[in-house]
């Protein structure tokens, strides 16, 4: 492989520094480096990220593949800045089985432009009743560490309790969907003001923070780790605060749409603003921007669930919920993170890319921008301003909550172990 | 006017007075010997309802027909919210027939809305019920029966319901008749009032334009008119309130309750009634039980509005019209 030079970037938004990869990893960082025998990328002004982690992306492969497969899913993911994603077991069959997992994760290998992490199921077809084999992802090819029933919770106590003592014996990590089921029957936004007013059936913020609580007490009593998926409630926010200020394992993510979009826009009855959990108020999305910014929560994780167009082109009741998301993260952290000043760009690298990876435990991926580490990069332009167009998208589908907005900054370049994946915006 | 009719929040008082006047003269043709006006001659109609409601879709026929136009009645029942392409397909078939107006009924709430503003038709849309979001038409019908008995048919014409006390009581979380009466009875100036258990209201309706109270016998002395909404007998399993009895002890109306309204104050009802828990034989068959009555102006109302969505700027009622109306 090539020696590639890229010049005079922000590293982690800090000086202007030269990085020199060679091959596969990261051969120098400094000042006036030698563009001897290298390809030169001119990043004046550009912002030089850790390559970017996602712990919680939908790629529909098995099963699905009119929505997305692994391969344009992960075409999504070089183009949103992402070096690694976390897929998520429900699709169909179920990621329940080491056979399921090595499949997701070699579908991964040969794509080549993101390493994917399979997610296991913690019960045999999410149905909540019967662990799934646990151990047999882990030991798999898949090296399996998350585990996760997204889309359902796993409400009953005692499974919840045992899956979390269980994946103890190889540092795994339960990663909860956090919805009372009860309470959220024919829930369809936002209990409050808005569903109110439309007569849609509401999804109560006491529906996650139950379970919140419940499972960070649950994690104390057997001294486990769990994570929280797409926080969404300012009360969920309280919840994990007092669990970490008692000491309590407790990691936690927010996703993107959550920083930035609230159910006053679900008054258009627009089913792309359909997503489960449901957008909340502004007063929520405003606690969930501080809890990111003092690290109450750990990471944003995109939550990228992509639909075919005729399941959001309906009725709000019967579209499918979700939202795709790996292609305008960075853009919408820029704007609710760093362009309100609550976080700077080292604060980004960790929420995307350092802290997700750990929580993980993916190898090779969230590591410093040193010399011997692998050349897992992404160039950031964050000086950029386009209006979001899903036809520019990679990824299969196109239910985006953003289309015709203007969004800041662009991932010019990514690389995966030194070979770039995209180049001046575009896949290579 | 405006183009559609999805939500009685739409409209402004003056539309809603205007609704209400055209109306009045709607109901004179009733009383003609052959009911039926030219006005929509060579317009077609479609009564679109994935929901059943044959009291709603009838009414919506009779009004059509005494306008003279062209009607066609679509039920598409079961398809409905399981494959949400149903509407969007069944909407673009309807525009390639080239109908004039779709009235649409739909268990989803937004249905009419999204059939409105997503481009798949362009007739005008009336929205007949939609989940448990709004009926427009319904709330329109109610307020001139209530103009009508509390303010008087001719006295009236151009009239609001300015200082009116109306109380609704009953099933007010999954009622779109509720939704619809608050918005267009505060539109026209009327105070409301929801009575209900706590568990049959909103979360979020304190933003309403509206009081709440728990405490019916408090509130009947001081209301001119009295709604009582359906309670379906299938809330008392999802744990809505313990018992059927202990639902019309607190909240039924029956005769003892009805002698502290004031002498002229009216019970209304939107239909069809459970005699029983919610209301009592004695006071459904009670003169100041208007229930036929609101049948009857359902027919005039949504003439009205159907005429005033589709007739353009001729005049409805040619010979009886004048032109304080116009
Ligand atoms: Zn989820």
């Amino acid at each position: 492989m090539s020696k590639i030079l890229i010049r005079g970037a922000q590293v982690l938004g800090g000086e202007a520094q030269d990085v020199l990869i060679d091959g596969e990893t990261i051969a120098e960082v400094g000042t006036g480096l030698s563009a001897e025998g290298a390809t030169v990328i001119e990043a004046d002004g550009q912002i030089l990220l850790p390559g970017l982690v996602d712990l919680h992306t939908h790629l529909r492969e098995p099963g699905r593949e009119d929505s997305e497969t692994v391969l344009t899913g992960t075409r999504a993911a070089a183009s949103g800045g992402y070096t690694a994603v976390f897929a998520m077991a429900n699709t169909h069959p179920v990621a329940d089985t080491a056979g399921v997992v090595e499949q997701v994760y070699r579908l991964g290998q040969e794509a080549g432009y993101c390493d994917v992490q399979p997610i296991g199921a913690v019960t045999v077809g999410l149905e909540g009743k019967k662990l799934a084999e646990l151990g047999a992802m882990h030991d798999s090819a898949a090296g399996v560490t998350v585990f996760s029933d997204d889309g359902k919770c796993v409400d009953d106590a005692v499974i919840m309790r045992r899956a979390l003592e269980y994946v103890k014996a190889f540092g795994g990590v339960v990663a909860q969907h956090a919805q009372e089921p009860r309470l959220t029957e024919g829930a369809q936004m936002n209990e409050g003001v808005v569903s109110a007013e439309l007569g849609l059936g509401g999804w109560p913020a006491v529906a996650e923070e139950s379970i919140i609580a419940r499972d960070v007490l649950l994690a104390e009593h057997v001294g486990s780790r769990v994570h929280i998926c797409h926080l969404s409630t300012a009360g969920s926010v309280e919840i994990v605060r007092w669990a970490k200020s008692r000491g309590i394992d407790v990691t936690a993510e927010v996703t993107p749409h959550h920083l930035l979009l609230t159910d006053e826009l679900v008054r258009s009855y627009n089913p792309v603003y359909k997503v489960n959990p449901p957008l909340r108020t502004e007063k929520d999305v405003l606690a969930l921007r501080e809890a990111l910014a003092d690290g109450t929560i750990d990471i944003v994780a995109t939550d990228h669930a992509p639909h075919p167009h005729e399941d959001k082109d309906c009725e709000w009741a019967a579209a499918a919920m979700g939202m795709v998301g790996l292609e305008t993260a960075l853009s919408v952290v820029q704007q609710t993170m760093v362009e309100t000043g609550l976080l700077d760009w080292a604060g980004v690298a960790e929420r995307m890319s350092f802290a997700p990876a750990r929580i993980g435990r993916a190898k090779g991926h969230g590591r410093p921008v040193s010399a011997g580490e692998p050349a897992n990069l992404t160039l950031v332009d964050p000086a950029y301003r386009g209006v979001v167009d899903p036809a520019d998208f990679a990824s299969r589908s196109r239910n985006t909550p953003y289309e015709g907005r203007e969004l800041p900054g662009r991932v010019t370049h990514t690389f995966l172990r030194g070979r770039a994946t995209v180049v001046d915006g575009k896949l290579a | 006017m405006m183009r559609h009719l999805i939500s009685a929040a739409d409209l402004t008082r003056d539309d809603a007075v205007q609704i209400l006047d055209t109306a009045e003269e709607m109901a004179r043709v009733a009383d003609r010997p052959i009911k039926k006006l030219p006005t929509l001659r060579g317009r077609t109609i479609c009564n679109l309802f994935f929901e059943d409601s044959t009291r709603t879709r009838i009414s919506f026929e009779a009004a059509e027909k005494r306008l003279s136009a062209d009607v066609i009645n679509f039920a598409a029942k079961g398809s409905s919210v399981s494959k949400g392409e149903s509407l969007k397909d069944t909407a673009q078939t309807l525009e390639a027939m080239g109908v004039d107006a779709v009235v649409i009924r739909h268990s989803a709430s937004g249905a009419p809305y999204r059939l409105a503003t997503s481009g798949w038709i362009d007739a005008p849309v009336i929205n007949a019920g939609d989940g448990t979001h709004q009926h427009p038409t319904q709330a329109l019908l109610d307020a001139f029966t209530m103009r009508r008995r509390l303010v008087g048919r001719d006295a009236g014409l151009g009239q609001d319901l300015a200082g009116k006390r109306i109380t609704l009581v009953g099933d007010v979380l999954h009622s779109r008749v509720a939704r619809s009466n608050v918005d267009l009875l505060h539109t026209l100036g009327a105070e409301v009032t929801l009575v209900a258990p706590p568990t049959l209201v909103p979360v979020g309706v304190e933003t309403w334009p509206c009081d709440v109270s728990y405490d019916l016998d408090g509130v009947l002395p001081k209301s001119d008119a009295v709604m009582m909404l359906r309670v379906q007998r299938e809330r008392m399993n999802a744990a809505f309130f313990p018992t059927e009895r202990e639902y019309s002890r607190r909240y039924g109306l029956d005769g003892e309750r009805m002698a502290k309204m004031p002498e002229h104050a009216i019970v209304m009802h939107p239909g069809p009634m459970v005699r029983g828990m919610e209301i009592t034989a004695e006071v459904a068959d009670s003169d100041r039980c208007t229930v036929v009555e609101q049948v009857t102006n359902g027919v005039s109302v949504r003439m009205a509005v159907l005429y005033l969505l589709l007739g353009g700027n001729e005049s409805a009622v040619s010979h009886t019209r004048t032109e304080e109306n116009k």
